[in-house]
């Protein structure tokens, strides 16, 4: 009976010895120091039910549970850790509510990471907050360009797209395709105000002359625009530039083509447009439209398989911004799993300077000089309703515009990572 | 000169969405003494019944300006009978409080099953083009939204004004116990008229699927509005209402040309002058204010 008791506590000694050093090769580390609080915890805030909650919204938080799920599934027993959990909270596109979900998510949800947050205002918000708790924030929906400028900050990173290349992309081959001449029209807020700006630099860096402008309320309330679209023939623009998003946008195109402004002459150009917006319309109210488009699902065959995955989690074609929302979730775990640990500063270590191929970054890099995620986007065109072969196949892709021409190069950078 | 007409006759396309849905307020607060919170989201439901029967049904926008309309008149009756009328005797407030939950419960049933995302709805077939109105072009279907609304507005004056049953809802309005003590039955005209005033709100929904994005917080963003409208062209004044809407629209289309910024701003300025100045509204009469 001793005799035997003896070997078994001595095993038990070696295997708790090893389990306490780490685990040997192959071991998941389930305890000690490496994961905090024993899980990595991935917090999504975005708008769940209002305006901007068809293009990220609910179907967001779907793609970075389908980014835990692959994680999970390709590094198996070998994952960092097992235990990720997934937390969401509706900011409604406000500020204040995002500043303060973002605390909550990080003291008491334990989040390692939050995702997504539409709207720049409350994007900063958050991003705010990252830095004070020393937590990592990917940016994915909102578009400001001071995420990776004067508010930049260690733990901030931003995807997808911004205000910047959305002007470059389709700002300057609009104008450089000879559409000289144009007239923009806004809603009177800071993204509006940030676009108009953006895009008046790209036009006339390009040779083009902004001929007339026009802002309208913001939010407006009556859902008319035909005063703002009844001055632009007089000043003879080429092209009508307009920085409207989701709902507004939907209205101002319906009665762009009422007023058949393309029949005296003006064409139409979209500053941020998203797929959701095409489905709204209808193709034919768009077509020939062209905007500068982060990822598109019906790009190629590696776009679609994601896609076809999507689809049968949410029923529909994802978004770029769902896309970026998998992407981002995925490689933030790929860093996890690569430095061992969860520790912030050892996963900003990891990122900084890494170049990424996947499905959504295609030549993507991570800069370490502003945190930005530059990758290859897209110049589209939609098309015509007789070219659409099934739902959400709206677009054609016209150019590839390479990753180091669609941002804002680091030279022009006005980020200070050290100070932040 | 041509510039300055355009923009006034765009300001009466839009005026006559704020004509329609004031028309059909001022009957019901006439009526009922209800102020109806809920008229915003009767407009929606009328531009999504047009979606819904055109993706679904496949009927066009012609038929859908009928049958949407009597659909939801004929709810508004039931709404009327089963919970509106419960409340009439109380303070307005509980009934202003019921249309306001029933606002939300509308807004989000539809956002359940729809998303918030706007939803795509075409021109109908016949009016793409545009009209020569002599000193410049305009929309064909923006044409065809003032003619009809204009239309609507008179038969609606004319069913009030020469045809006895018009003459027993104005009784009824202006003096519910006298019309009452005439021996007529008032309360069988209840229902009927916000039924009518519902109908009404649908109709304009129905008219803005082609022009507006069609969501469920579509009517939401006006009915403020239009409370506006109301109040300056008098409560209850069927007159003041189509005609403060018209007048409303041309102001808020002008204020966009030649003080952007103030557009909106201006309607409620004016609210508050003709407030202080004529407080049944410019087309009130004084005993109908109270």
């Amino acid at each position: 009976m001793r005799r035997n008791l003896i070997p078994a506590i001595s095993t038990l000694a070696v295997v708790s010895l090893l389990a306490a050093c780490g685990g040997g090769a192959g071991g998941p580390s389930s305890g000690g120091g490496k994961i905090s609080d024993d899980k990595i915890v991935l917090g999504v805030i975005n708008d769940q039910t209002g305006i901007y909650s068809a293009l990220s919204g609910p179907n967001a938080v779907e793609a970075v549970k389908m980014a835990v799920e692959d994680f999970k599934a390709k590094h198996a027993d070998d994952a960092v850790s097992k235990n990720i959990e997934v937390v969401v909270a509706d900011h409604q596109n406000k500020p204040e509510v995002a500043n303060t979900k973002a605390q909550e998510m990080y003291d008491r949800q334990k989040a390692d990471i939050i995702l997504d947050v539409p709207t720049s205002s409350a994007a900063l918000a958050v991003a705010s907050q990252a830095l004070a708790k020393k937590k990592l924030y990917f940016n994915i929906t909102a578009a400001t360009t001071a995420l990776t400028g004067d508010k930049c900050n260690k733990y901030t990173f931003h995807y997808a797209y911004d205000t910047y290349m959305l002007a470059n992309g389709t700002g300057t081959t609009v104008t450089e395709a000879g559409a000289k001449n144009w007239y923009i029209v806004y809603p009177d807020y800071a993204f509006g105000q940030d676009m108009e700006k953006s895009f008046t630099k790209a036009i006339e860096t390009s040779g083009g002359k902004v001929v007339g402008k026009k802002s309208s309320e913001f939010p407006n309330t009556s859902g008319d625009f035909s005063s703002q679209l009844l001055q632009a023939p007089a000043a003879h623009p080429d092209v009508l530039g307009t920085m409207h998003a989701g709902g507004e946008l939907v209205n101002l195109v319906k009665q762009y083509n009422q007023f058949k402004l393309k029949d005296k002459g003006v064409g139409l150009s979209v500053g941020l447009m998203f797929i959701t917006d095409i489905h709204s319309l209808g193709p034919d109210a768009l077509a020939g439209t062209r905007f500068t488009d982060a990822w598109y699902w019906n790009f190629d065959q590696q776009n679609r398989d994601w896609a076809d995955k999507f689809k049968e989690k949410t029923g529909s074609r994802p978004s770029f911004a769902h896309a970026g929302n998998y992407s981002a979730a995925m490689n933030y775990l790929e860093a996890v799993q690569a430095a061992g640990t969860d520790e912030s500063d050892a996963v900003v270590k990891n990122l900084e300077g890494k170049e990424i191929n996947d499905f959504f970054l295609r030549n993507g890099k991570i800069r370490a000089e502003d945190h930005r995620v530059i990758h290859d986007v897209y110049l589209a065109e939609v098309k015509p309703k007789s070219d659409v072969k099934e739902d959400y196949d709206y677009e054609k892709i016209v150019t590839t515009i390479p990753a180091d021409k669609a941002f804002k190069p680091v030279s022009e950078s006005t980020c200070k990572m050290g100070q932040g | 000169m041509t510039d300055l007409l355009q923009h006034a006759f765009n300001g009466l396309v839009n005026g006559s969405f704020y004509a329609l849905l004031a028309l059909g307020l001022a009957v019901i607060f006439g009526m009922l003494g209800v102020v109806n919170f809920a008229h915003g989201a009767f407009y929606m439901l009328g531009a999504f019944g047009a979606f819904i029967l055109l993706n679904e049904a496949g009927v066009n926008f012609w038929l859908a300006l009928v049958i949407v309309p009597v659909v939801l008149g004929l709810f508004g009756m039931g709404l009327e009978r089963l919970l509106v009328r419960r409340l009439v005797a109380l303070d307005p407030l509980y009934n202003f409080l019921l249309t306001f939950g029933l606002t939300l419960i509308f807004q989000d049933l539809l956002r359940m099953k729809y998303g918030s995302q706007p939803q795509p709805y075409p021109q109908p077939a016949g009016l793409r083009g545009t009209v020569d109105l002599g000193l410049f072009d305009f929309p064909a279907y923006q044409v065809f939204v003032l003619v009809f609304s204009v239309l609507v507005s008179l038969g609606a004056w004319l069913l009030l004004a020469r045809t006895r049953v018009g003459m027993i809802i104005r009784a009824a309005t202006e003096r519910p116990e006298l019309t009452r003590a005439l021996g007529i039955d008032v309360g069988r005209w209840v229902s009927p008229v916000f039924g009518f005033g519902i109908a009404l709100a649908a109709l304009s929904g129905v008219l803005a699927a082609p022009m507006r994005a069609v969501s469920p917080l579509m009517g939401a963003d006006l009915i403020i509005l239009v409370f506006a409208v109301v109040v300056i062209g008098g409560l209850g004044s069927i007159f003041g209402s189509v005609a403060a809407g018209f007048l409303i629209g041309m102001l808020q289309a002008l204020g966009n040309v030649y003080v952007p910024g103030l557009a909106t701003t201006s309607v409620f300025i004016l609210m508050a002058v003709v407030l202080l100045w004529r407080p049944a509204g410019l087309f009130g009469r004084e005993e109908t204010a109270v």
